[in-house]
């Protein structure tokens, strides 16, 4: 089916490509007259600390990482996989998994883009010398001997990932994995030019030494100011980018840059300034733009024994629970077409059928009624009443939601300390589970629900709430063997809600603005992975 | 005088140790580190990366190994957060840009506040003299966090003369902006220090004796009133010079000019340890150099002062 399909879509190239002169300023498939001017300009919200794709551990660089390289695998506009470097792939049992490289995938200094230089890669991120922070995502991802190598209780070179020729990638698993080629989506997984790391050392990413793979390569940059990205003519798929040129300015505050958007002189930005959304999509509902994205904001309640006394019973979590009124959160406070949430995972991953939790169907009365009930059983209320501190980091946002909360929370007895720290504050008390309620957040690392649920288990290194249910563990274990886990999923979200596990509060959307010349911009990409080698700019009317 | 600022040269070194010492144990009993991040690290890259950075040795070994890097090598070390980059290559490329800005800044503040406090005075309760002390308040009262989203406001959406920040190697149009944003408030203090020094100079017993003499007043003002006047001006054009030069972090964040100044926030927020080592040192040095220098004029324009 793949192949049909890069059939289908060459046949379309060629014959746009056939087409008489006229037309070059069509688009070759939609017809659509494109613009004389094919840049594209957008706002970095922050300087990236690196575009090593081993080394990035953030979304800014993620982005610019999505058009310098190609991994095996990338994403079509809905999220589904599409062919990368790899234009085939299988397994008989996903536990070994075998990638078929194209023939003409090229590095910028024309190099061709071969099995090996993925096993370098993915050795490298392994590689505790390389003190890649994203490591982690390589034992996530159970490619064998990838946890003892990270510990550096094994070598790299016996990474289950081995070049069995120039174009095929053989990878083996500790256990299957269904949903093994998603991950390679991620930008820890793509390729690195091994010639060039080796010689220029942590410089090698500098625009005079890069050399990358993906449909554009790195011209050009100033720290905290702008990065440009230009084509890269030795691109596999070089015919089909119509985009010729990328510049990323660096803005950090966010009224300023939409100020400067609204000058036209960039074409998208993200992370909208706060509260601004209603507006923007008043004004210019072409422009502004709010659409699912794979996050979940939640509260870990901390269930160790730092944690307050009182929140270990799971009746106090859940009248907790069920006082969050989260329709005010979402349509009062953050007013940007965010879904009220009753469970961990996003109710927009893929595959996901968000379970019927029972207190999702009640009315809010029905639930505040049943919270003063379970608070009273609990031995706990106005007359009893406890003292709670809850943390968060430092955003307008996380504050205001946190206020509303802790008024929600007034008629139970429960009294809220808010307590704000910035950001590397903040993960350290966290982390040392030195709270009792803590505002948090999770990003799916790839789309399926077991990036959330596996939060949840016991061992998780980031399961800061200390919540430990021996049935959710021995579920999460099952399901990585099974072909259809979403059934077990479902279970878990279940017990997650009767345990009152974390406080869901809200699935993310994503809002941004962008200009209307430019189409083809992947809004169902949950994951926000978008790749400008596929959007292109229509001329103005 | 020689001996004076050799003297002060060599007073600055232990000065700028001490500051070396207490910014390195502020920022290490900062909780948080530079690798913290929301989805936590393997202890064996954690480790790595700690050796990496040579935080796995004892605090005096690492801050002796940075002393003996800067003072042998002039070598600031890495940055702990941009990791494709070291702190020497940073400043080099944001320091540029903070001394093109702020030098004219540091002009237009002098020049602009200087002429407007002298008119001022000179044309003592004139409406001259409202007006630049009107001028001057409202600048003073306008903070550069305000000022910069007006001035985009209206020269950049509005307006569409400007771009709304960027540096591009410096080119006019895109120094402007933060120049303006920048020196606004230098402006307004100069104007009010060089206005009441000017005032009080005018009224001295030897103005009034050069009047009497029927000197014209421009020779009066230019000749005899301005040197002494100035001095209140130059103590505080010093650190004002420092200030201006280093950048500032509302310029670089609503500019997005590149300049160092936005690290003075950010590298402590990132606890980026070795940027924030770098530009401490940067900023206590040139304001030492700049209050010798300042000193040294000093003892030009007042031929009271000795050293």
């Amino acid at each position: 089916m793949t192949k049909h399909r890069i059939l289908a879509t060459s046949t379309l190239v060629s014959l746009a490509l056939c087409q008489p002169l006229w037309a070059a300023d069509t688009h070759p498939v939609t017809g659509e007259p494109l613009a004389a001017d094919q840049t594209f300009q957008y706002r970095l919200l922050d300087q990236f600390p690196s575009i090593d794709p081993q080394l990035i551990e953030e979304t800014v660089g993620g982005h610019l990482a999505r058009q310098l390289f190609e991994g095996l695998l990338t994403q079509n506009a809905d999220g589904t996989l599409r062919p990368g470097v790899a234009e085939e792939w299988s397994s008989e049992d996903n536990q070994t998994w075998t990638f078929k490289l194209r023939e003409d995938a090229r590095w910028s200094n024309g190099d061709p883009v071969t099995a090996q230089d993925f096993v370098f890669a993915w050795r490298r991120a392994a590689d505790p010398a390389t003190a890649s922070e994203y490591a982690w995502y390589v034992e996530l991802s159970q490619i064998t001997n990838a946890a003892a190598a990270i510990a550096g209780e094994a070598s790299t070179e016996e990474l289950g990932v081995r070049a069995i020729d120039d174009r095929t990638l053989e990878v083996t698993l500790t256990q299957p994995l269904p949903y093994f080629p998603q991950m390679t989506v991620h930008y820890t997984f793509m390729p690195t030019h091994q010639p060039t790391v080796e010689a220029h050392g942590a410089a090698w990413t500098n625009p005079a030494n890069i050399v990358s793979n993906g449909a554009y390569t790195l011209d050009d940059m100033a720290t905290n100011e702008f990065v440009r990205l230009v084509q890269n003519p030795e691109y596999w798929g070089a015919e089909d980018v119509i985009i010729t040129e990328i510049t990323g300015f660096v803005i950090n505050d966010a009224n300023q840059a939409l100020t400067r958007f609204h000058a036209g002189e960039f074409d998208m930005m993200d992370d909208l300034p706060a509260g601004s959304y209603p507006r923007l999509e008043a004004e210019m509902p072409d422009v502004a733009h709010s659409v699912p994205r794979l996050c979940s904001y939640y509260y870990t309640v901390n269930q160790s024994e730092s944690g307050h006394e009182a929140l270990q019973d799971p009746r106090v979590r859940t009248a907790l629970s069920y006082m969050i009124n989260r329709e005010v959160i979402t349509d009062q406070v953050l007013k940007a077409g965010q879904a009220p949430a009753f469970s961990f995972t996003h109710w927009a991953t893929a595959d996901f059928e968000l379970p019927a939790i029972d207190y999702s169907l009640w009315s809010q009365q029905e639930r505040m009624e049943k919270a003063v009930a379970l608070m009273e059983e609990a031995g706990y209320g106005p007359d009893n009443p406890i003292e709670v501190n809850l943390i968060y980091n430092t955003s307008e946002n996380h504050k205001q939601i946190a206020t509303v909360v802790s008024q929600m929370w007034r008629p139970l007895g429960v009294t809220t300390v808010l307590n704000n720290f910035e950001w590397q504050s903040y993960l350290e008390i966290r982390g040392n589970q030195n709270f009792d309620i803590a505002r948090s957040a999770w990003c799916g690392d790839y789309n399926e629900a077991s990036t959330f649920l596996d939060l949840l288990t016991s061992n998780n290194a980031n399961n800061d709430g200390k919540y430990i249910n021996e049935e959710v563990d021995r579920l999460m274990a099952e399901s990585v063997t099974m072909s259809d886990p979403q059934p077990v999923y479902t279970q878990v979200e279940q017990i997650l809600a009767e345990d009152m596990a974390i406080l869901p509060i809200y699935h993310y959307t994503q809002t941004f603005v962008l200009d209307p010349t430019i189409k083809n911009w992947p809004t169902e990409n949950v994951e926000n992975n978008w790749y400008v080698k596929d959007i292109y700019r229509v001329a103005s009317e | 005088m020689i001996v004076y600022i050799i003297k002060r040269l060599l007073v600055a070194i232990p000065v700028l140790l001490i500051l070396i010492v207490s910014t390195f144990i502020l920022m290490y009993a900062a909780p948080g580190s530079p690798f913290a991040t929301e989805r936590g690290i393997p202890p064996a890259v954690l480790a790595n990366l700690q050796a990496q950075y040579g935080l796995d040795q004892p605090f005096h070994i690492q801050i002796w190994r940075y002393v003996v890097g800067v003072v042998t090598e002039f070598d600031f070390g890495p940055s702990f957060i941009y990791r494709d980059q070291d702190v020497n290559a940073l400043i080099g490329q944001g320091f540029p840009v903070t001394l093109t800005y702020g030098f004219w800044s540091f002009l237009v503040a002098v020049l602009v506040g200087g002429s407007l406090g002298i008119l001022a005075a000179v044309r003592h309760n004139t409406w001259l003299d409202y007006l630049a002390v009107g001028i001057s308040i409202g600048a003073q009262v306008l903070p550069n966090f305000v000022l910069a989203p007006i001035l985009v406001l209206t020269f950049t959406l509005w307006l569409g003369w400007l771009p709304g920040g960027g540096w591009q190697g410096g080119q006019w149009q895109f120094v402007i902006l933060p120049v303006i944003a920048l020196s606004t408030s230098f402006m307004a203090s100069i104007a009010r220090i060089s206005r009441a020094s000017m005032l009080e100079v005018l009224t001295s017993n030897y103005i009034r004796t050069a009047r009497a003499k029927g000197l014209p007043m421009r020779r009066v003002i230019f000749r005899h009133a301005l040197k002494p006047a100035l001095l209140p001006v130059i103590s505080y054009l010093g650190p004002a010079f420092v200030g201006m030069i280093t950048g500032s972090v509302v310029i670089d964040i609503y500019f997005s000019t590149g300049g160092i100044g936005q690290f003075f926030v950010a590298s402590a927020l990132n606890r980026d340890y070795g940027v924030m080592m770098g530009i401490t040192i940067l900023l206590g040095a040139l304001t030492i150099f700049f209050n010798l220098l300042v000193d040294v004029l000093y003892a030009w324009i007042d031929p009271k002062i000795r050293y």
